[in-house]
């Protein structure tokens, strides 16, 4: 081979090797913000963080899918700034940020109106009650309940498939709890992702099928989807069967299913100026933002409280360990966070 | 005679059918390009080189997925090609045949057919925990160039045993040692072959997707990777994850994606049998 | 003087050497790092989880409540779609081989084998996005029970993804025959058909079928086709029109997620991707073997 060649090799490689190094220094940020947890807060937080990114090209952010268990386990070990959420924080949760001296500081964003979907060409599903579905879903199913003609009579003689999110998700602990009365209590033989992008799909292309996931997907996908109205047979609370909506959940009357979904914040990852820079972006344009993605938006009031709570650096969870219940009427939970 | 006549009729009808099996792989071939070009073309753009990623499909481009595939490809080269025709060499023509180097060689011949996915499982385990590499580009590199260790070493060891031996003999008569015949005359004669394999093994690594969803290569990330610790996302997996949107504008974008993937890979192998060729035409012996 | 030169050049010679040894031992360290790695974390997984349940139980819910850890549902899954897989790729794969081998001419040759390779070089993730949005909703024309997720489009189109290993293998052992033995059957009379079939298809079985074991492995091992389009849904079912779950992709559904070290749930896909390297390894061994042992000796 001859000297040209290889000198000319060599230049287009170090030429190469160069433009990378200078792509990194060029788009150079040392500042990162990593963000991880439920799949269902993802919607949210990814539409802020693309749009803090365009305000603040300096900052860069990170957002992962691990589920609200998953991103808890890694915010608990000091890996993540922000941890999304769509249940409240358990109290093992609490304890490994204890352990590694973790504080946190609990930010409702959103509500979610949590949805039971079915195929569009699932004819013969009007609604669904409580109790209908908790058979549907519960651990004794298991193997045992696979039949449509077995939720109620007069439905068709056709096998359930079943679509929902894994044992990470936080919706997939809300809806345990609210439907099956614990969290965690449900059969384990149903396609589980904690993408609910797969669970979309999923129940689009299959008749059969029937699953849930938060608000916003079923908004994003409308043309592929059916909403199931849900009767909770509490009448105090709206009669018959409520499908979920801006009103029905701002209301209180889409239950059990209507739930806060939050961020927790590291109270160490908030001195450093981009995390703090994010977080108030966050909740000054949340309300917009989550409207945009399908979720309901929370009160004015509450995100100029959630903000007064982030800057004022107060801890602890109000919705979590001190026992708000799910079911329980947004005021109510409300006037606890207060 | 109407037996003569029955196999006469079928044996052209299994010329037919042989057509016909050649024909099904390659219209199968022409499909799949037509459909990913007709879903994906329009898409392509200067603006989908040079977004990130995005919520809204019309916005979302594969910026930080190509750099990642340039950085994991540079760190991957970087590591695998001393390793493995460094190892080709010593097997093809320093080792002596004793039971270790049938050993190695039967080892070698194994790993080839391991499938990718139980790479990412070593590399999530000695990579990302033990060594705490956590889920960044050196994780991933040496991940991948663990996979294709065994194919560049196949290959080197194929194309240095093209070299004819009459060309070492010349060597050591006029005074030359072992290495020096290696250096001056065995790799340059070969050199054509071994890239070819090399330009091969590349090409398989750039449409890697399982081993590196294993050591925890994310799927959003909407910035530039500035050093070898920095987490990373790289061409397939971004395609993958827009294939996991349900929304319809992202088909496009995964098939636009795929557009400039398969591209990538096709230019690649004909690079590499183009170099073949060229070599072969070159070498008098 | 000269002599001390000739000396340091024998040193520079044995470190060199000394190099390239070690970088050949490397391979060794991977296939022991693969061992050890798998193994430790399996170990550990069977301290929780009886050997006999992962063989025998009927269901895979290891992360639920009701937790079940038997392997046969996964199994199932790579079963199945392997099976769709060289039903496709076999025969096509086959005839192909011997088209190519005794009837094509040397031009059509040249220009079909490459072009055949192409269809080993696209990336897997780009089958899987063809089998989930072309093939399926293609299928569901005909099918129209037809899921979403399911095993006959992953498995079709991973049967196209190996046709050319198997066309590329099968014809190389068939071309490694002596023409010699083409020769005498011609001369008597015989035709192509009957030369393939009588003559070159026996002597080269033991590399064809060496071929078709690797295919076999390739699908086994298979990630991306069948984690975009099979479904994420274990299920001891031979039914291909509906979601099912590979051992592949439950590996990749928790990498996904969080995997923090030391739980049972990072443990169960060190358990799956160990099975899945015994099988593979197998496999690759017997075919190897097959090739050695019957490999017919001409000249």
């Amino acid at each position: 081979m001859n000297r040209f060649l290889k000198l000319s090799v060599f230049g287009i490689i170090a030429v190469f090797l160069s433009c990378l190094l200078l792509a990194g220094r060029v788009f150079a940020a040392s500042k990162l913000v990593k963000v991880d947890g439920s799949s269902t807060v993802f919607p949210i937080t990814e539409a802020v963080a693309e749009e803090f990114q365009k305000a603040n090209s300096g900052i860069k952010v990170m957002v992962g899918i691990s589920g609200t268990g998953g991103g808890f386990k890694r915010f608990g070990r000091g890996e993540t700034d922000i941890s999304d959420a769509s249940r409240p924080i358990k109290s093992k949760e609490v304890d490994l940020c204890r352990e590694n001296n973790i504080e946190y500081i609990e930010l409702p964003v959103a509500y979610d109106g949590l949805s039971v979907i079915v195929n569009p060409k699932n004819t013969w599903v009007d609604y669904l009650t409580v109790g209908e579905l908790k058979k549907m879903w519960e651990p004794a199913g298991q193997a045992v309940v696979t039949k449509w003609s077995e939720i109620r009579d007069g439905f068709p003689d056709k096998e359930i498939r079943l679509f929902g999110p894994g044992t990470d998700s936080g919706t997939f602990d809300y809806f345990t709890e609210a439907i099956c009365g614990a969290s965690g209590a449900s059969r384990g033989d149903y396609t589980a992702s904690e993408d609910d992008n797969v669970l979309v799909e999923g129940i689009a292309s299959d008749t059969n099928a029937l699953g849930y996931f938060g608000l916003a997907y079923y908004e994003q996908n409308k043309d592929k989807l059916k909403v199931v109205p849900i009767d909770d047979g509490n009448d105090a609370n709206g009669k018959g069967p409520i499908a979920p909506s801006l009103e029905s959940v701002m209301d209180s009357t889409y239950q059990p299913l209507a739930r806060p979904i939050f961020i927790y914040v590291s109270v160490k990852a908030a001195q450093k100026s981009e995390v703090k820079k994010f977080v108030e972006f966050y909740l000054k344009n949340a309300a917009g933002l989550v409207k945009e993605v399908g979720y309901i938006p929370l009160p004015d009031e509450v995100y100029k409280a959630g903000l007064e709570r982030f800057q004022k650096g107060i801890t602890g969870s109000v919705f979590g360990v001190k026992g708000a219940k799910a079911g329980m009427s947004i005021t109510e939970l409300l006037r606890m966070e207060k | 005679m109407n037996r003569k006549l029955l196999n006469k009729r079928l044996d052209e009808g299994f010329n037919i059918l042989g057509i016909a099996s050649i024909a099904f792989g390659l219209i199968v071939l022409l499909v799949l390009i037509i459909d990913v070009f007709s879903d994906g073309a329009a898409r392509l753009s200067w603006s989908f080189f040079n977004n990130f990623p995005s919520r809204k499909p019309e916005l979302a481009g594969i910026l930080s997925a190509w750099v990642g595939t340039v950085w994991i490809m540079a760190i991957t080269a970087l590591i695998a090609l001393p390793l493995g025709i460094g190892a080709g060499i010593y097997l093809e023509e320093y080792a002596r045949k004793n039971h270790l180097t049938n050993f190695i060689e039967i080892n070698i011949a194994n790993l080839a057919g391991v499938p990718s996915v139980i790479y990412g499982l070593l590399g999530l385990g000695l990579f990302v925990r033990y060594f705490n590499l956590d889920r960044s580009i050196l994780a991933g590199g040496l991940t991948l160039a663990l996979l294709i260790l065994p194919v560049i070493i196949l290959s080197t060891r194929e194309a240095l045993r093209a070299v004819p031996f009459s060309i070492r003999e010349a060597s050591y008569a006029s005074g030359a040692t072992k290495w020096q015949t290696v250096r001056h005359q065995v790799l340059p004669a070969a050199f054509g072959s071994i890239m070819t394999g090399v330009i091969l093994a590349m090409s398989r690594a750039v449409g890697e997707t399982a081993p590196l969803i294993t050591i925890g290569a994310l799927t959003y990330i909407a910035f530039l990777p500035q050093g070898l610790f920095d987490p990373f996302t790289v061409l397939p997996i971004q395609i993958f994850n827009w294939v996991s949107r349900p929304q319809k504008g992202f088909f496009a974008n995964a098939a636009a994606g795929i557009i400039i993937l398969l591209g990538l890979t096709l230019i690649m192998n004909a690079a590499a049998i183009f170099l073949r060729h060229h070599y072969q035409k070159k070498i008098r012996w | 003087m000269l002599l001390k030169r000739r000396a340091l050049l024998k040193i520079k010679e044995t470190l060199i050497e000394g190099l390239l040894f070690s970088f050949s031992l490397l391979s060794v360290f991977t296939t022991l790092g693969i061992i050890l790695v798998l193994f430790f974390e399996t170990f550990e997984f069977f301290k929780e989880v009886p050997v006999l349940k992962f063989l025998t139980d009927t269901q895979w819910t290891p992360l639920f409540i009701n937790k079940h850890f038997g392997i046969l549902p996964l199994l199932s899954g790579t079963f199945l779609t392997t099976l769709i897989a060289i039903l496709v790729a076999i025969p096509v794969g086959l005839v192909g081989a011997v088209y190519l081998s005794e009837y094509a001419s040397l031009k059509v040759r040249n220009v079909v084998k490459p072009l055949l390779e192409i269809l080993a070089a696209v990336p897997t993730v780009v089958y899987g996005y063809f089998a989930l949005l072309f093939l399926t909703p293609l299928l569901k024309k005909v099918i129209p029970s037809l899921s979403g997720f399911n095993a006959l489009s992953s498995g079709i189109v991973m049967g196209i993804m190996i046709i050319p290993l198997i066309s590329s293998l099968s014809e190389d052992a068939m071309r490694a025959v002596p023409m010699g033995l083409r020769e005498g059957a011609y001369a008597v009379g015989s035709n192509r058909l009957q030369v393939s079939l009588r003559i070159v298809l026996p002597a080269a079985l033991s590399g064809i079928i060496a071929a078709f074991i690797l295919a076999i492995s390739r699908a086994v091992g298979e990630t991306m086709i069948v984690a975009i389009a099979a479904g994420q849904q274990p299920k001891l079912t031979l039914n291909p029109l509906v979601p099912v779950e590979t051992i592949t992709a439950y590996i990749v559904q928790i990498s996904l997620g969080d995997t923090p070290y030391g739980t049972l749930e990072y443990r169960t896909i060190f358990a799956c991707g160990m099975s899945l390297f015994i099988l593979t390894f197998i496999l690759n061994i017997v075919s190897f073997k097959l090739k050695m042992r019957f490999q017919e000796v001409y000249e």
